[in-house]
């Protein structure tokens, strides 16, 4: 039974990676964040007198949370129409995940997987399980070791949209990475 | 919260050939007129759920109400009743003055007091324009339980009239919903067919899904996400106790009894991929069912155990399959057009309840075991989740109205009419019908 569990799980992996790689090769790693610089601007009218802008203390701890979300640019990856498809966005978000994942490797995460009410409830369960599992795969091909990534699906159980419009199901159709240990 | 099994018939004597008849199968459009006055105190005394002179009242107003409910009836306004039935009416009655309120069928009956503390409940029905008697039966339970006797002799009055076993003695498990759309709380709770005797079965505390009754009625298996790992669970009825009924490292869901409630089949997600098991729940050993790569869940045994319905995306998009109980045998049965999932066969064994998705509806359908004959029966935003009255007359499934969180229990008959909404104490989704009590 495991060996069989093992073997899908494998499968699963490969195809979900062979599936994007054929389409499009994995963008490149975004470069490193640097603070913007916050310089006074020099050009133009040098006597408007207004104070240099100072940077404020919003900076995230490194490592943290919050660092996790901004560096990546989100926690969430959104999907298609009963879909499980990492598309570009979702390479883009998860391709940073993994780059920060990497960076702390002391970090464990959960991807929780939903679905829009599209679907009827246990197959949404089964979808939003798709979902968490694609997005796991996406960050295991990128080096993230599995054994750091856990999955739930919420199937249609609890969207972040309650409308029954486009614009919220696009947004139920969702992979969350949860940080649920290891982070500052 | 044991369901009490003390219910006697008493066979009170043979009824006479029926002349009256109410056909079920075109779906009707004059529901037949039926008197039930107040059944009679056969002698005036007190019980421990009141005098059985206000027992014979509520327990004409539940008959009432059963069969007012299957769409099959009307029941007659009590304020038109022009005399009280009285003890000797009761085995024979004025025919006359029922035939002036033009009712076509009477029922009547008598509540007695036993020594025991316990009551009879006597049923008695008659073709009002023939003077025949129809049926009668008695009911020994106690006092508290006298709804049920009341059920019993609704189903025994539908019986009667129509050839279909009746389905008034039966109970609901839902989930009760509460709250707003991204925070619902959801509560297992059982209740009467009819809505009485409700009650909460769990918190709120863990999210709980689609719940199934054992054959037996003494279990429940639902699905839950306590600890946060999604898993299949049984519920005992008589003493509240829970427990996982396996520590499985991914995703247990949809689970379902066997007709002899000795095995679960549920679906189990690994790695993306979901596929359906069933579980001997003496051993609590698991064997593979099915071995797509796709999606594989909402199994539903036939009544006789040998095939098991369910759907599947391998073939492109949610379509209902049907197997052998062992697995073997896969082959897909519906073909109409969008998606077909939540299949349920009958407790007749005839036809194939399911949702049919398209159109951006969900929408209640039945279809043959082989896949013909597909009936459409609801037409509304989001109706899911069909379970059949245990005569496998009435559909019963939940609808959510678009744009909000409301959900609802709603009631069809096969022929698509008579649709009902189920009173629940709060919004309410996933129900599942019980067998007919012992």
């Amino acid at each position: 039974m495991l060996n069989r569990a093992a073997q899908l799980t494998l499968i699963a992996a490969l195809l979900a990676t062979a599936a994007c790689s054929k389409k499009k090769p994995l963008p490149p790693p975004p470069p490193p964040a640097a603070a913007p610089a916050m310089a006074p601007s020099s050009s133009g009218n040098t006597d408007t007198a207004m104070a240099a802008p100072v940077a404020v203390g919003t900076a995230n701890i490194p490592g943290s949370v919050a660092d996790f979300k901004a560096t990546s640019g989100s926690d969430t990856v959104l999907f298609g129409y009963d879909s499980y498809e990492i598309d570009d966005t979702a390479r883009g978000i998860l391709g940073k995940q993994a780059e920060w994942l990497a960076r702390y490797p002391g970090v464990k995460v959960t991807i929780e997987g939903h679905a829009d009410e599209r679907g009827t409830r246990e197959y949404n369960l089964a979808l939003g399980d798709r979902r968490a599992n694609a997005a796991k795969n996406f960050l295991g091909a990128q080096g993230v070791a599995t054994a750091r990534i856990a999955t739930i699906s919420y199937g249609k159980e609890r969207p972040v949209a309650e409308g029954s419009d486009e614009a919220a199901w696009a947004q139920n159709r969702r992979a969350v990475t949860v940080i649920i240990g290891g982070a500052r | 919260m044991r369901i009490p099994l003390l219910l006697l018939a008493l066979s009170l004597a043979a009824p006479a050939a029926a002349v009256l008849r109410v056909d079920i199968n075109t779906g009707i459009a004059q529901p037949l007129p039926i008197a039930v006055p107040a059944f009679a105190a056969t002698v005036p005394a007190a019980t421990q759920a009141g005098t059985t002179t206000d027992l014979g009242a509520r327990v004409a107003a539940v008959i009432a109400a059963d069969l007012g409910s299957s769409g099959l009836f009307r029941p007659l306004d009590p304020a038109a009743y022009t005399t009280t039935v009285t003890a000797a009416d009761v085995t024979a009655p004025q025919f006359a003055s029922w035939r002036t309120l033009a009712a076509q069928a009477l029922v009547t009956g008598n509540v007695t007091a036993n020594p025991d503390g316990g009551i009879t409940v006597g049923c008695y029905a008659y073709d009002v324009f023939s003077s025949e008697e129809l049926a009668r039966q008695g009911f020994v339970t106690t006092a508290a339980n006298w709804r049920r006797a009341a059920h019993k002799c609704a189903d025994l009055v539908y019986s009667r009239l129509t050839g279909e076993t009746g389905y008034f003695d039966s109970r609901i498990v839902y989930v009760s919903e509460t709250g707003g759309k991204t925070k619902r709380i959801k509560r297992l709770a059982v209740m009467d067919q009819d809505g009485a005797n409700h009650r909460f079965l769990t918190n709120g505390q863990n999210l709980v899904l689609t719940p199934r009754f054992a054959p037996n009625q003494q279990t429940i298996t639902y699905m839950s996400f306590a600890d946060n790992k999604p898993r299949v669970w049984l519920y005992t009825l008589g003493t509240g106790h829970q427990e996982v009924v396996g520590e499985f490292p991914n995703m247990s869901f949809a689970p379902r009894f066997s007709p002899d409630g000795n095995a679960l089949v549920f679906s189990m997600a690994t790695g993306g991929n979901t596929d359906i098991f069933r579980m001997d729940l003496a051993s609590r050993r698991i064997t593979r069912l099915t071995d797509a790569p796709g999606i594989d869940t909402a199994p539903s045994y036939a009544p006789d155990g040998a095939h098991i319905v369910f759907e599947s995306d391998r073939g492109g998009s949610q379509q209902v399959y049907v197997m052998n109980a062992d697995g073997s045998g896969q082959h897909r049965i519906s073909f109409g057009d969008g998606r077909a999932a939540t299949p349920v066969w009958s407790p007749r064994g005839d036809l194939i309840a399911f949702t049919r998705l398209g159109a951006g509806k969900f929408r209640i359908g039945v279809m043959k075991p082989d896949g013909s004959g597909e009936r459409l029966l609801t037409s509304a935003y989001q109706d899911e989740g069909p379970t059949w009255s245990p005569n496998g007359r009435v559909i019963l499934f939940f609808r959510t109205v678009q744009g909000r969180s409301n959900t609802a229990l709603m009631s069809v008959d096969l022929s698509g009419q008579n649709e009902r909404r189920l009173k629940t104490p709060l919004d309410a989704s996933d129900p599942a019908w019980s067998p007919l009590l012992p």
